[in-house]
């Protein structure tokens, strides 16, 4: 087991150098030259050269990799040459949104999923069944940023009962937050959901048809204890995977999610900082957050460890 | 087949159990139906008694569906319904080019991987992994903002995003298939590596990849709305369902169908090919055995 968990962390730092090498070679070769952008039209060559020189663009690229991993390595990611913010700032200051968001995406989606997915499998095949898990299929074809507009429609334009794209801080006012957060969090949850829900069921379905349950049911145990003692946990494994992934992906930000309600998370400051051609906040931005996927996808297969005892004793 | 007549006649027939017959339903078809109609109407657009989906009539704009304009006209007055024809073309050009590419290719590097197993097999999932945790629409925005905004940098962003997971789904299908007995006995036969991978191989995990090639499809659509809604997809005018929907968005409030006619055709597409797709799926899933 220790074992397995060390030449998988050994495997990750490759990853996540090659994560990095790659993302500097994107910011590089993109077109716009940083200090014309600081600088202004009007900049005279030498001004350009001298920013050059003092910001290290005038050294060969792997020069400057090096030069930057070498500050990571000593915990200093950078500032930002447009606006002076530390990296790990302005990560952290947009970190709670996203996380906030992911929270809300995940809660609501097993919320509504695993309910539906239990009553679904009790009865495979049932009018009910058929019903939820066609609405299920149906929702994974639906575009997010198509979502996102329809319930902008029908809570913001039609209803107005609840704001589009003012966000406000959950420090500042508790309530009017998860106002703001209401309408991005359901387009998430609502793509989140189906995902759940057909995971779920279909190992659902498959451990009903175990012996044990059978005997379960034939100690006369309540319906409701066999499905939600004895089913539950052993149906759980690729929900815990699913969901692991999902969280995983979305550490990064829900871009669209994030650009269409105007919310300041970690998405929209990579995509804003490709736009401004501000490569320290990109490189270190993505760099934190290929670890942040890379870590939870570590952490789901030593869960999927710990929930099934024959990886825990098979692998070992 | 007069034996067979006979056969079906006799009664012993009644008491074995009669396997039911899984047919592929009417929702099945009526996917197919629509995806042939899509791609139809893509393809002769040009020949369609169509308004031009370019011209401007800022008399009429934002109008809503009439006998004149069947969808009704967009914020600069343009026709929906030939936009939304239009759009298709660039919809399923993305859609099919896309998928295509990154399926041959990670194909390729996934039995390669699958089969020979070593240090190509280590690289090539290395790497699958390392693009797996980029944040992929950072790496699209990136790649197309450094390429430009054409529709086959468009194209090439997407199937370089997919290659991983075609790669991952060819090799886990091609380490299922090179223990068995058939292969086996190719080898035993002489059979080299080529003629193994390309005789015996890849036509068992060919409809496996050909039901994950239609989902791609679905998932490729989505995508490529995601980027033009972002504004770094098919480069305007062209019209494309996603810029279409963003264009919408100003014009909820009165003329939501501006929004809502793109929207509609881009699900009902991606339905359909997830439907259709889903269900050959479920036809190759080995777990259900020999059929």
């Amino acid at each position: 087991m220790l074992g397995l968990i060390g030449r998988r962390l050994v495997y990750l730092v490759p990853v996540i150098l090659a994560v990095t090498a790659f993302t500097f070679l994107i910011a590089n070769l993109l077109p716009g030259d940083l200090a014309i952008v600081m600088l202004g039209d009007q900049a005279t060559p030498e001004n350009v050269a001298a920013l050059h020189q003092k910001l290290g663009l005038d050294l060969p690229l792997w020069q400057q990799y090096l030069r930057w991993l070498c500050g990571v390595l000593h915990g200093d990611f950078g500032t930002s040459h447009r606006t002076g913010e530390a990296v790990l700032h302005a990560v952290a200051s947009r970190l709670p949104v996203s996380l906030e968001l992911l929270v809300i995406a995940e809660l609501g989606g097993v919320l509504i999923g695993v309910p539906l997915a239990i009553l679904c499998a009790v009865r495979p095949g049932s009018v009910f069944d058929r019903a939820v898990s066609g609405i299920a299929f149906a929702s994974l074809s639906v575009p997010p940023f198509m979502l996102a507009i329809l319930l902008i429609f029908v809570f913001a334009v039609q209803l107005r009962w609840l704001p589009a794209t003012a966000y406000v801080p959950l420090s500042q006012d508790v309530l009017g937050n998860l106002r703001s957060m209401a309408l991005p969090g359901a387009t998430l949850a609502l793509l989140e959901w189906p995902t759940v829900m057909r995971v779920l069921r279909s190992d659902m379905v498959s451990t009903l048809q175990e012996d044990y349950i059978a005997l379960a049911r034939a100690k006369g145990l309540p319906e409701r204890r066999i499905l939600l003692v004895h089913a539950l946990k052993p149906s759980s494994l690729t929900l815990v995977t699913v969901v692991g992934l999902n969280i995983g992906r979305l550490i990064g930000g829900a871009v669209i999610t994030e650009s269409i309600f105007a919310l300041p998370g970690i998405g929209r400051l990579l995509v804003e900082s490709i736009y401004l051609r501000d490569f320290i906040i990109l490189e270190g931005g993505v760099l934190l957050v290929a670890i942040g996927f890379v870590l939870v996808n570590f952490l789901v297969d030593l869960l999927y460890a710990v929930l099934d005892p024959r990886i825990r004793h098979g692998r070992a | 087949m007069a034996a067979l007549d006979t056969a079906a006649n006799l009664p012993i027939e009644l008491d074995t159990p009669v396997r039911r017959r899984r047919g592929l339903g009417i929702v099945f078809w009526a996917a197919v139906l629509w995806i042939a109609l899509v791609v139809t109407l893509a393809i002769f657009a040009d020949l369609l008694p169509l308004a031009d989906p370019f011209r401007q009539a800022l008399l009429a704009r934002r109008a809503p569906p009439s006998l004149s304009h069947f969808l009704g006209t967009d914020a600069l007055g343009r026709d929906i319904l030939a936009r939304v024809i239009y759009g298709a073309r660039a919809s399923l050009e993305i859609g099919v080019l896309a998928p295509l590419g990154a399926t041959l290719l990670g194909t390729f590097l996934g039995m390669l991987s699958g089969y020979f197993r070593g240090t190509f097999e280590t690289l090539t999932i290395g790497g699958t992994d390392v693009l797996l945790a980029f944040p992929p629409l950072v790496l699209a925005l990136a790649i197309v903002a450094y390429l430009g905004q054409s529709v086959a940098n468009v194209i090439l962003v997407l199937a370089v995003l997919t290659v991983p997971a075609v790669t991952r789904v060819a090799r886990a299908a091609t380490l299922a298939i090179r223990e068995r007995e058939f292969v086996t006995a190719a080898r035993a036969l002489g059979a080299g590596p080529a003629r193994i991978l390309l005789r015996e191989i890849l036509p068992n995990i060919a409809p496996l990849l050909g039901a994950y090639f239609l989902l791609l499809i679905a998932i490729i659509i989505v995508a490529e709305g995601i980027l033009s809604f972002l504004g770094l997809g098919v480069p305007p005018p062209t019209p494309s369902w996603g810029s279409m929907i963003a264009e919408g968005r100003d014009s909820l409030d009165g003329a939501p169908h501006i929004a809502f006619i793109p929207a509609a055709a881009m699900f009902l597409t991606v339905l359909a090919f997830n439907l259709v797709g889903d269900a050959l799926r479920a036809l190759t899933d080995p777990r259900r055995g020999p059929s």
